[in-house]
């Protein structure tokens, strides 16, 4: 393994009583994209900002190339920092200045370079920026957000710097830019091989180009390696917290998370045993997802799941604790419900989701779409576990719901 | 149970206190004053690094001077009109109008001129000097310039200082002329003071080393008002109870009452030195 470029050791900072960074420890490797993760406030930005010298450490050491950060010459520290560029998180473009005087303005200082040569080479990272000729004399407030972060990067690539930070690279971008955005970090990285430190909070996506995965928390790093060793990892609260960024969706739903229905589950199973009582549970299928995702679409796809997830708290009320068990599984556990009641429920259920707008063959004009929801009911007995009564459940599934492909031509 | 001796201390803290928080107050303001010395000394310095900012220091001429030429002349008459009414009537009284030349054209020359003058700047160039700094801080504007390895305090102090240094004498001398023409027009055109004694006394009034001594002021007044007006934008974040936008509000209304106050106690203590 090649020597560590940039290495934080039991880095501490504190702003009055409030400790943002917490004896923290850190390696940057050369030539690596190394992805800083973490909660808002949890102080990403604040360390980036030590890394460049914008800040000092109370505590603690910063090395660079194994030299220390204060032990270095002025020269070498200007030497450093030539080196390297950094990307703000609100941008920070110069609002006084163009679009072209923003991006021109680190050759206009630090180099001799004559005045054609940065004209070209300014309109050359335009061009690859994919931003229109016509943007280079608005002022950054005339322009887009979007175009603002690419302004910015065009800022941050001109000088051609060995080691790049980006705070936030894609915050407040669409989807389509925010890939478009990772993308050409990744790209240009291959292509100049600079050293790239990241701060984001877009898990999965930032995964896919990072070569090293960093978790901060609380001010301490809980993790790094290889985003493979991340997924991998036994550690329960950088579990956690991977689960907790990606479990945001299905906030949405108002479902819980698995983990949490599965605690659930559990519990009311020991409790079950302990009073000889027995409760249902319900596994509801949505068939044809992927079919769905494909024909009408990933937001169609929610919105089944959302409407089913409505429905079942209109019918089942408190009773019911209900979580995406995989993609198209929702899982609802009734404790203190017998099997008769969540039966008869259960068909008022089918009957309401039926007539549901999104059930209507109507609502797909354009596709020939079939897809339909099933339901299975189980009961606990004493002695079975949580897997086999699941397994009841799903083989119990009877469809509940439906539509039917239409042809063109045909009325519903 | 309360013992004579805690009455005293309470009394004595009673008494203390207000020394104690007007001492405070003193010794923050002469800190304040040491480190706009500082900050001073720092961005003079700079002017000197190569390659010089020939370029930006033109436009903060442009910005600083020529857009202020304007409301110079339309105070510096107004102001030698109403000096050329006042001075009338006073000097009338002692049947001594013919000095009325002299005393608009030395009031001016030696006070008025280089006090109006940096007031003026103060209210049109120094406010939005702190702001658009301040603004610039609070956007990161100025760490971004610090991740570029360029000097903000070169960047965007050392211009303005020039530029100050530059406009203030030229604004001042502007206002001069400007005023005595307009003592001229209130003296001579509305109260019938013989034009040729106006400006006779005038020649033989004013002395070189009054002239000199309003330039050594504009000079001073050009450094103090460049400098406090960026100091105060440049540390906007350090400004305790203001962030953001508060934060850029309340440095831009310190940068003109302080600035404002100094040149006028500055104004005074030159004098004593000059007269």
């Amino acid at each position: 393994m090649t020597a560590p470029l940039i290495e934080l050791k039991n880095v501490t900072k504190r702003f009055g009583n409030h400790t943002v960074l917490d004896r923290l420890n850190l390696t940057v490797f050369e030539g690596d994209i190394t992805t800083i993760i973490g909660k808002s406030g949890g102080g990403k930005s604040v360390l980036l900002k030590h890394i460049i010298g914008l800040l000092r450490p109370d505590e603690g050491d910063i090395l660079i190339n194994n030299k220390r950060f204060k032990e270095m010459t002025r020269k070498e520290q200007t030497q450093f920092k030539r080196q390297t560029s950094y990307m703000f998180q609100n941008n920070a473009l110069f609002d006084s200045l163009t679009v072209f005087e923003n991006i021109a303005l680190p050759l206009r200082e630090k180099t001799r370079m004559r005045e054609d040569a940065i004209k070209s080479k300014v309109m050359a990272k335009i061009d690859q920026m994919e931003l229109s000729h016509e943007v280079i004399h608005k002022y950054p407030s005339q322009i887009s957000g979007g175009m603002q972060k690419r302004v910015a990067l065009a800022r941050a690539l001109i000088t051609e710097p060995k080691i790049i930070f980006f705070d936030e690279p894609t915050t407040g971008l669409d989807p389509l830019r925010k890939n478009a955005v990772l993308g050409m970090i990744s790209h240009y990285q291959k292509k100049i091989g600079f050293t790239a430190l990241l701060v984001s909070h877009d898990i999965p996506d930032v995964f896919f180009i990072s070569n090293r995965v960093a978790i901060i928390d609380n001010g301490r790093i809980i993790f790094q390696g290889k985003p493979i060793e991340l997924e991998q990892s036994e550690n329960p609260v950088v579990h956690d917290f991977i689960r907790g960024q990606i479990n945001l969706k299905d906030d949405l739903t108002g479902l819980n998370t698995k983990q949490e229905v599965m605690d659930l589950l559990n519990q009311e199973m020991d409790r079950a045993n302990r009073l000889q009582a027995n409760f249902p549970v319900i596994m509801f299928t949505i068939d044809n997802m992927t079919q769905i995702n494909k024909h009408v679409g990933y937001i169609t796809a929610q919105r089944i799941v959302q409407c089913l997830s409505t429905l079942l708290k209109e019918h089942f009320g408190a009773a019911g604790t209900s979580a995406r068990f995989s993609q198209n599984e929702i899982l609802m556990v009734l404790p203190h419900t017998d099997i008769k009641e969540a039966e008869k429920d259960l068909n008022e259920l089918a009957v309401d989701l039926q007539k549901q707008e999104i059930f209507q063959a109507k609502s797909y004009p354009k596709a020939c779409l079939s897809f339909s929801v099933s339901a299975g009911l189980s009961e606990t007995k004493q002695g079975t576990d949580t897997d086999s009564l699941i397994g009841q459940a799903l083989s119990n599934q009877k469809i509940i719901a439906h539509v039917e492909c239409i042809k063109q031509g045909e009325t519903a | 149970m309360q013992t004579g001796t805690d009455y005293m201390a309470q009394a004595t803290n009673a008494v203390i206190a207000p020394f104690n928080w007007l001492g405070g107050l003193f010794v923050a303001f002469i800190r304040e004053l040491g480190a706009i010395a500082i900050f001073f000394t720092h961005a003079f310095c700079l002017i000197f690094s190569l390659p010089l900012q020939v370029n930006k220091t033109i436009q903060q001429i442009f910005f600083i001077g020529a857009k202020s030429i304007l409301i110079i002349l339309l105070v510096g008459l107004f102001t030698g009109m109403v000096l050329g009414l006042q001075g009338y009537y006073t000097l009338v009284k002692f049947g001594s109008e013919g000095v009325l030349g002299a005393a608009v054209a030395l009031s001016l020359i030696r006070e008025l001129g280089p006090v109006m003058t940096a007031i003026m700047i103060i209210a049109r160039a120094g406010s939005s000097m702190a702001a658009e700094i301040g603004i610039m801080r609070i956007s990161e504007q100025i760490d971004a310039l610090d991740t570029m390895d360029i000097n903000p305090i070169r960047f965007l102090v050392s211009p303005r200082i020039v530029a100050s240094l530059i406009s203030f004498p030229l604004l001042t001398a502007i206002f001069n002329v400007i005023g005595i023409i307009g003592g001229y027009l209130s003296g001579v055109c509305l109260l019938g003071i013989n034009s040729g004694i106006y400006f006779y006394r005038i020649e033989s009034n004013v002395l070189m080393q009054d002239i000199s001594g309003g330039f050594v002021k504009s000079l001073v007044f050009g450094i103090i008002v460049s400098t406090i007006c960026c100091y105060q934008g440049y540390f906007t974040h350090m400004r305790p109870g203001g962030f953001g936008a508060k934060g850029v509000s309340l440095a831009t209304t310190s940068a003109v009452v302080l600035s404002c106050v100094l040149v006028l106690i500055v104004d005074y203590v030159l004098t004593s030195f000059l007269l």
